[in-house]
């Protein structure tokens, strides 16, 4: 009894602390334009521009990058943002996925072509990152981490590198019991 | 755990979350307006993306994917190109709006500068 009557409040303790360092950490998922370090503080655009929180808040979550899933935001009509400002400017979407299978120790990654047209148009890969053929191209994860070919956009504004398994999804047993096409 | 430990974790914690983090994409803009005497710009990818899709400043605009390989000057955006084919008092504020593109702390280094998980391990 005496014991446990002297180690309450030190759990106690610990315990409020941790709640306090929970509440610390929990107010926002995104920094406030005056407090994230690169907008001046003094500067007259803090009371003009848009709070990232005010407007990422209501799109569907996610837990990485800008914390917003945003193939999801564009799915479930949360935004609609516009394809193109000329009109003769020729919106294309293309649907087909493909397998980069090395068969190493991490899975084969799957790359849709949908949701990344969703987004980009076809120019902003082909040529100059990706060949337009399957097959073609040669992946190296290092390149990648260096900002080259996926990294170009992903580990800059699309999500980001630590999440290896959007990319590498596909088991490569589910893969070897194919006969190759 | 004893409260030492407890204490020195809190503050871990608190500190961790309460550096300074721009938001994910955000591009700082400064080869030239520390030496122009103005704010550096801080361009949020967020903003714009929930507005216009990746193709409409990277194909139409010409904007190239690498932070760093555009050379954006003032008089080209005046003159209806870069971020003026928007930033034109039309679709967006005009080019007499300096200090809200102008936004940033004087001295940062260009580049993008964002990260909630990774800044970009490489040459970002």
């Amino acid at each position: 009894m005496a014991r446990h009557k002297h180690s309450s409040p030190r759990w106690a303790a610990t315990v409020a602390l941790l709640v306090a360092a929970a509440a610390i950490a929990a107010p926002s998922l995104w920094a406030r334009l005056e407090q994230d370090g690169v907008h001046d503080p003094r500067g007259p655009a803090i009371a003009v521009l848009q709070q990232p929180g005010d407007a990422l808040e209501p799109l569907p979550r996610d837990t990485a990058g800008n914390q917003v899933n945003w193939v999801k935001a564009i799915d479930i009509g949360a935004i609609n943002p516009r394809t193109n400002l000329l009109p003769e400017t020729l919106v294309q979407l293309r649907d087909d996925d493909f397998i980069i299978a090395k068969f190493g120790s991490m899975p084969a990654v799957k790359f849709p072509h949908r949701q990344h047209t969703l987004w980009l148009a076809c120019e902003n890969c082909h040529d100059s990152l990706f060949k337009a053929q399957a097959g073609s191209n040669k992946f190296n994860m290092t390149a990648i981490l260096n900002g080259e070919q996926c990294g170009v956009c992903h580990g800059a504004v699309a999500f980001p590198l630590t999440e290896c398994n959007r990319c590498h999804s596909v088991s490569n047993a589910s893969l070897r019991r194919r006969p190759a096409p | 755990m004893t409260r030492r430990t407890a204490i020195a974790l809190a503050a871990l914690l608190g500190l961790a979350h309460t550096a300074p983090s721009a938001e994910y994409g955000d591009v700082v803009l400064n080869r030239y307006s520390d030496k122009a005497g103005v704010r550096p710009v801080v361009f949020p990818h967020w903003f714009h993306r929930i507005r216009f899709r990746c193709k409409v400043c990277h194909q139409e605009l010409g904007f190239k994917m690498r932070a760093g390989a555009n050379d954006v000057l003032m008089a080209d955006i005046i003159d209806g190109k870069f971020c003026g084919m928007c930033h034109n008092e039309r679709i967006a504020w005009g080019a007499d709006r300096c200090d809200l593109c102008h936004s940033g702390k004087p001295g940062l280094r260009s580049g993008i500068i964002g990260g909630a998980q990774t800044s970009g391990p490489g040459r970002w």
